[in-house]
């Protein structure tokens, strides 16, 4: 069977992992947002998997109404509406966003501070160049911000961290969109559906790879 | 699943079986179609996939997107319960805090454990595989051959359905005639492996997949598996009628409500059940076997985990299929004055030999695969072909500098979006964000391709489990600790898997995802996944010809007691590339009729 590239502790080692993770920020920047102490109860290994569920119906989330405000416009900038599908922001993929970071697991924990304390450079940038919050400047404005961090090997020394904080909080906004049903239409995903038969790829697919 | 509960149970059965996977529904089927009285003892939960299979849930309606998390390490919607890597309140323990010298032991705990969930690939294994000591001279050679299995191979393969082709390689065996189910069409991604894979000796061709790709025939196989037993007959014509053919849609790891897959819970259980011959209790954890004054078994010890409470059932023989390293745990848990360590355990190799398949993986991204006119892709919920190891005569001149094969698997294409799509993107899009990331996500959606190996370990000396001289489990069952090593036979083999993923990738013309194997001189030992990652568990109580150096005989029984039987990988004398399951379907098949001829000579 095919492995996802992901660490699996257990969960022991989980918990362990997220006391410390918690503690050593608690040392290092006392005023890092990330050191809250997360809730530790996942959905567990026997959970209903015919039910639709919702960012909130398992662990606590984590956004205030500000965070919220500042994600939601991060995520309209990252993916904005096109003539293809709308915006992530309309989706609410900031609230999938605050469901990972509030979420009880290794790698969401790993996410937690620098989601939370990202968000907070934003602001404080928004802040500094265009003397507003993220969320009410003009497309413009947060493009120039998002186009000083959206690449690391690019951004200027100082903005190294904040380049990383874009480069996670991008591929959230792209996971969180793209499992949509927008975002699938988007991409023209056309499977997930009955079908009496299975041909394989089609002519013009076969011609385009030089196989037909 | 009809059920009962624990106190439900009769007083005398024919035979217990412990497990209810691909081993515990094999032998229970064999059993009870041929009339013996079965309890079936499952250490999990009752499991309806009809009912519970979420088919068409997108990944929008699950935590976190589906994605992997321990307590679903296969991700959200994946057929997995109670357990995976960890299961709450049974731990188990490492003798090494280094990772590359312990096992991660995967365990499901619920009916038909992991059939529900595996990847379904069926790869028989071939006359090599059997006699690999004689070939090279490493490890064991089984006490059989290929040829005492391939009926059962065959039987197996037409009672669960498998697709698939026969090309007539070296060590690939085919299926007698009619007993496979036409393969899939190829997708596009598949078939530009097929293509550039001759390049570099990489030969792709239609895999083995137990999934129906048309309904099966229910007029001609029952007749042919159980010829002169018009009741068997009768009652899997039934249970195959209502086997769905695959709709092309939802992946096979979710498991399968229309039954279109192999599951012990969709296949076996439920004529076993119609035969009127089996009695099914669950969350019954078997602590030991009993034995009576003449020293054969006569029963087990179970803890109802409904109620705590210690219960005894008692039956003429006892099958242990409880996974490969369970069975063994509950050898070792079953002392007694005549077996101080552990019954059946007079060679002393009872939790010996544990092997997994050894495992390595490489992605990467091919151009060509590019913004593709959009087509259904889905197919048969998993692979549609793989490479099969065609190296065997360079190989064995010594030319590659390991001894054993690996198979690839490999896919990729316009899967349905999942929390990976359109991230990791910066590396070949200089970070776009904006109405361009948008385009960008488009172009690459469907580009991206994975490799896997799937290889050959040997048994060794320093692979195996003995019980924690400490830790209990919830139920106050000793627990397993492990020993574990790759030795450089796995490691050589998993550099050259990912070194041949990177050619093949190159000769698609495409890049490798991640740092390049042939660029960064890696190392084996770093690119092999952890010991019990491919989550094909065999060993620790080999077969063998000889009684002073193996745990059974080559009919899967113990050889210090005649009337018990280990029907799951356990007895695996060597782990071939090729994915155990089918291998432990036919070998409980074979084990089980020879255990019912044992009964009815009046043996136990």
């Amino acid at each position: 069977m095919s492995l996802h590239d992901y660490p699996r502790p257990d969960r022991r080692t989980a918990i362990k992992w997220m006391l410390t993770a918690a503690a050593s920020l608690a040392l290092l920047d006392r005023k890092s947002l990330g050191a809250a102490m997360p809730p530790v109860k996942g959905y567990g290994f026997d959970v209903n998997l015919n039910r639709d569920y919702q960012p909130g119906d398992f662990w606590a989330l984590t956004f205030n109404d500000a965070q919220r405000r500042t994600a939601a416009a991060l995520c309209g900038t990252i993916i904005p509406a096109d003539d293809q599908s709308p915006s992530a922001a309309s989706l609410r993929v900031h609230d999938f966003i605050d469901e990972w970071i509030s979420a009880p697991y290794p790698d969401q924990q790993k996410d937690r501070p620098r989601i939370l304390d990202g968000l907070a450079w934003i602001e404080g940038e928004s802040q500094r160049r265009f003397a507003g919050k993220f969320a009410d400047l003009e497309e413009a404005q947060r493009e120039k911000i998002c186009a000083d961090i959206c690449h690391a090997p690019d951004a200027r020394a100082e903005l190294t961290q904040a380049a990383h904080f874009f480069e996670r909080f991008r591929d959230l906004t792209a996971g969180g969109f793209y499992t949509t049903p927008a975002g699938m239409k988007d991409l023209k995903y056309i499977g997930n559906m009955p079908l009496a038969e299975f041909k394989g790829p089609p002519l013009e697919v076969l011609k385009k790879i030089g196989l037909a | 699943m009809p059920l009962i509960s624990a106190i439900d149970a009769q007083a005398m059965y024919d035979v217990i079986v412990v497990g209810s996977g691909a081993a515990g529904g094999q032998t229970a089927y064999t059993l009870t179609m041929e009339g013996a009285k079965v309890l079936m003892l499952e250490a999990g939960r009752d499991y309806d996939p009809v009912k519970e299979t979420p088919m068409f849930q997108d990944n929008s309606v699950a935590p976190l997107r589906g994605i992997a998390t321990p307590e679903k390490p296969f991700g959200f919607h994946d057929a997995t319960v109670g357990g995976g890597w960890t299961v709450p309140d049974e731990p188990y323990t490492q003798a090494s805090e280094d990772p590359q010298r312990q096992f991660d032991w995967w365990r499901a705990r619920m009916m038909g454990g992991r059939t529900n969930h595996w990847g379904r690939h069926t790869l028989r294994n071939g006359p090599y595989d059997f006699k690999p000591r004689s070939r090279d001279g490493l490890g064991f050679d089984w006490p059989l051959s290929y040829e005492d299995v391939a009926p059962y191979y065959d039987k197996a393969e037409m009672l669960i359905g498998v697709y698939g082709e026969n090309e007539g390689l070296e060590n690939t065996p085919d299926s007698s005639p009619g007993v496979l189910q036409p393969p899939p069409a190829p997708r596009a991604n598949e078939l530009l492996a097929r293509k550039y894979g001759q390049s570099v000796g990489v030969t792709v061709i239609p895999i083995h997949r137990a999934v129906l790709t048309q309904r099966q025939d229910h007029e001609r196989l029952p007749a042919k598996l159980h010829p002169n037993n018009p009741k068997a007959q009768r009652i899997l014509a039934k249970s195959m009628s209502e086997r769905a053919a695959c709709f092309w849609a939802t992946p096979c790891g979710r498991g399968c409500s229309i039954r279109a897959n192999y599951q012990s819970t969709t296949v076996h259980l439920p004529p076993a059940l119609a035969t009127g011959n089996l009695d099914i209790v669950a969350n019954a954890m078997v602590r030991e076997v009993t034995l009576n004054a003449k020293g054969l078994a006569d029963g087990v010890i179970y803890i109802d985990k409904t109620t705590g409470e210690e219960r005894r059932v008692k039956a003429r023989a006892v099958v242990l299929a409880a996974g490969s390293c369970e069975s063994v745990r509950v050898l070792l848990n079953s002392k007694s004055a005549q077996f101080p360590q552990g019954l059946a355990n007079t060679s002393g190799l009872v939790g010996k030999y544990i092997m997994d398949s050894v495992g390595a993986g490489l992605g990467g991204q091919i151009p060509l695969l590019e913004n593709l006119p959009p087509h259904n892709e889905d197919g048969a919920g998993g692979a549609h072909v793989y490479a099969p190891w065609t190296r065997y005569k360079e190989q064995l001149a010594g030319k590659l500098g390991f001894p054993r094969g690996y198979h690839i698997e490999l896919g990729g294409g316009r899967t349905m979006p999942g929390m990976g799509t359109g991230g990791g993107l910066q590396r070949f899009t200089r970070g776009s964000f904006g109405k361009q990331f948008k385009e960008d996500a488009r172009r690459y959606y469907g580009s991206f391709m994975h490799f896997a190996g799937r290889g050959e370990m040997i048994p060794n000396e320093d692979s195996f489990c003995v019980l924690d001289p400490e830790v209990k489990d919830k139920w106050g069952i000793p627990v397993l600790r492990f020993s574990w090593k790759w030795s450089e036979h796995e490691t050589r083999q998993a550099e050259h898997m990912v070194k041949t993923f990177a050619d093949l990738i190159s000769a698609m013309g495409g890049k490798v995802v991640g740092s390049d194997p042939r660029l960064s001189g890696v190392s084996g030992s770093k690119v092999i996944e952890k010991g019990g990652r491919i989550i094909h568990e065999a060993g620790g109580a080999i077969m063998g010809p000889d009684p002073a150096k193996s745990v059974t005989d080559h009919w899967c029984r113990t050889w210090d007691v005649k009337n018990l039987y280990l029907t799951d990988g356990a007895t695996f004398a060597s782990s071939p590339d090729k994915n155990p399951t089918i291998t432990i379907i036919a070998l409980a098949w074979r084990a089980s009729e020879h255990l019912l001829a044992e009964m009815n000579k009046g043996s136990f």
